[in-house]
């Protein structure tokens, strides 16, 4: 069933379905769009603000869907730079566009040796397709 | 365990999870459209999970008066009744519907899933010399909630005339298949609809009846079940009752009949000293079954049993459970999410208008 959720071959994902997109130090994340399918419509996101620090496999934030909560984990350690105010005020933005326009918040990374715990593109896919 | 309903729901794409050892789907296209649809147009809901327990026998009437709260001498055939079980300390052993074949020898009862085997036992345990024989094997029931739920109906039973009849918390037999069927004004949701109970096998040819007569009929899955009657403030066995919870902590003093017969559990009751209210969180959040309330000096004042983010209302509503100093219109206290403490109001349940109840216009 896994094969309809396109796995980008330049992100960085976690074992939780959490994406990070690296711009040099600078790490965009997001939920995967398997993630947002199981989670069902999302009616409610909790972030983090700027400037806070985030740790690498530890819970940065909450999002919801009508049934369910679950733990947003970030994929590595930092701080907080951006923070997308458009899925708070509108959490559809997630499940619609989850590895775009969705996106979480922006971290500034403590070190780049935190990547080498995150899965590649080959093997998440292997993960959602187990 | 499935329903014989079980494939149809795969085959309708059913995201299917187990609840109370049944193979159940808990949302179809999602949540909150479903339920938005039912609260516009149409729905239908496999219950077949449900128990079924019938009473039968010159001792029926008066093994239902003991353990039940609700006065079972006021049925007459043909009339349901919302009632509760409760234990000897006046906590809810289980909340059911009692639906009247014939007065004083012949009901059969609605339990809930996860309470059937228990509340098997519970009437064994206590029967006042009646018949009784554990039936939920043998009936399917399937829920047709909606504005358009009459409209879809008519449509498919032999006696249209006698449903046109029928009021709220009344049933007519029917026949489906040459096969006997209740069909009872009852529901889950608040809305004009139906539970049908019928026999196992016949379930699935009656489903596709009705979802073929209509584009505007859905089936719903247990996500939106839930959200539908939280709307309602309808209990849910589990969260809003349980064996530790009385029915006038729960808010349900108008289905125990006190001063008119004794009853398992009455003698335990008192006014109580936590009371159920719905409330509204005035803050971004969601309440979540469990979660700690607070006053806003901070000491603890209860626990909410259920929470939603409301699809009617696009706001985040709840149940709790409450020092009784805080059950009233307008009072505020926190509820703690997640070291977060945020604001709620009391206010009155229902949250949203039911139209169960007022007249169908056919």
């Amino acid at each position: 069933m896994s094969a309809k959720f396109h796995v980008p071959e330049e992100n960085y994902y976690t074992k939780d379905h959490e994406w990070a997109l690296v711009d040099e130090n600078l790490v965009t994340v997001g939920i995967t769009n398997y993630a947002q399918d199981s989670l069902g419509e999302i009616v409610y996101v909790e972030l983090p603000e700027t400037g806070q620090k985030v740790t690498q496999h530890e819970p940065f934030g909450v999002v919801e869907s009508v049934k369910a909560a679950s733990d947003l984990i970030a994929p590595v350690s930092g701080t907080v730079v951006e923070v997308n105010d458009a899925v708070q005020s509108d959490p559809g933005l997630i499940n619609d566009d989850p590895m775009n326009e969705g996106w979480l918040i922006k971290i500034e990374m403590d070190t780049e040796k935190e990547l080498a715990q995150l899965l590649k593109a080959p093997d998440y896919r292997k993960l959602i397709e187990a | 365990m499935k329903t014989p309903l079980f494939n149809l729901h795969l085959d309708a794409g059913g995201k299917l999870i187990e609840f109370a050892g049944w193979q159940l789907p808990v949302q179809f296209k999602g949540i909150r459209e479903e339920h938005l649809h039912v609260r516009s147009k149409a729905g239908l809901f496999d219950v077949s999970h449900m128990g079924e327990i019938r009473i039968k026998g010159k001792n029926a009437l008066k093994t239902l008066q003991y353990l039940t709260t609700n006065d079972v001498q006021t049925l007459t055939a043909g009339k349901a009744q919302y009632s509760l079980l409760l234990n000897e300390k006046g906590g809810v052993v289980d909340d059911i519907v009692i639906y009247c074949l014939s007065p004083n020898e012949d009901y059969l009862v609605c339990v809930n899933a996860a309470n059937q085997k228990k509340d098997l036992e519970w009437f064994l345990a206590h029967n006042q010399g009646a018949l009784i024989e554990n039936q939920s094997p043998q009936w399917a029931q399937i829920a047709l909630q909606g504005p358009m739920a009459p409209q879809i109906l008519l449509k498919v039973v032999q006696n249209p005339e006698l449903l046109k009849k029928l009021q709220f918390f009344h049933f007519y037999e029917d026949q489906w298949n040459r096969h006997q069927m209740i069909v009872a004004r009852t529901g889950y949701t608040g809305e004009w609809g139906y539970e049908i109970f019928l026999p196992w096998d016949d379930a699935p040819s009656l489903w596709e009846a009705l979802l073929s007569e209509s584009e505007d009929l859905w089936p719903i899955g247990l996500g939106a079940r839930d959200t539908l009657r939280l709307e309602m403030g309808y209990s849910l066995y589990g969260q809003d009752l349980t064996d530790d919870i009385t029915p006038y902590e729960a808010g349900l003093n108008w289905v125990v009949k006190e001063n008119q017969k004794d009853f398992i559990g009455k003698t335990a009751l008192r006014p109580p000293c936590r009371s159920r209210v719905g409330f509204l969180l005035l803050e971004r959040g969601i309440p979540r079954t469990g979660y700690s309330l607070f006053s806003f000096d901070k000491k603890e004042i209860g626990k909410v049993t259920s929470g939603t983010f409301s699809p009617s209302l696009e706001r985040p509503i709840g149940l709790g459970l409450v020092d009784s100093s805080f059950a009233k219109k307008g009072e505020k206290f926190f509820v703690k999410i997640r070291q977060r403490f945020l604001e709620a109001e009391v206010v009155s349940i229902p949250f949203v208008e039911p139209r169960a109840q007022k007249p169908i216009h056919f």
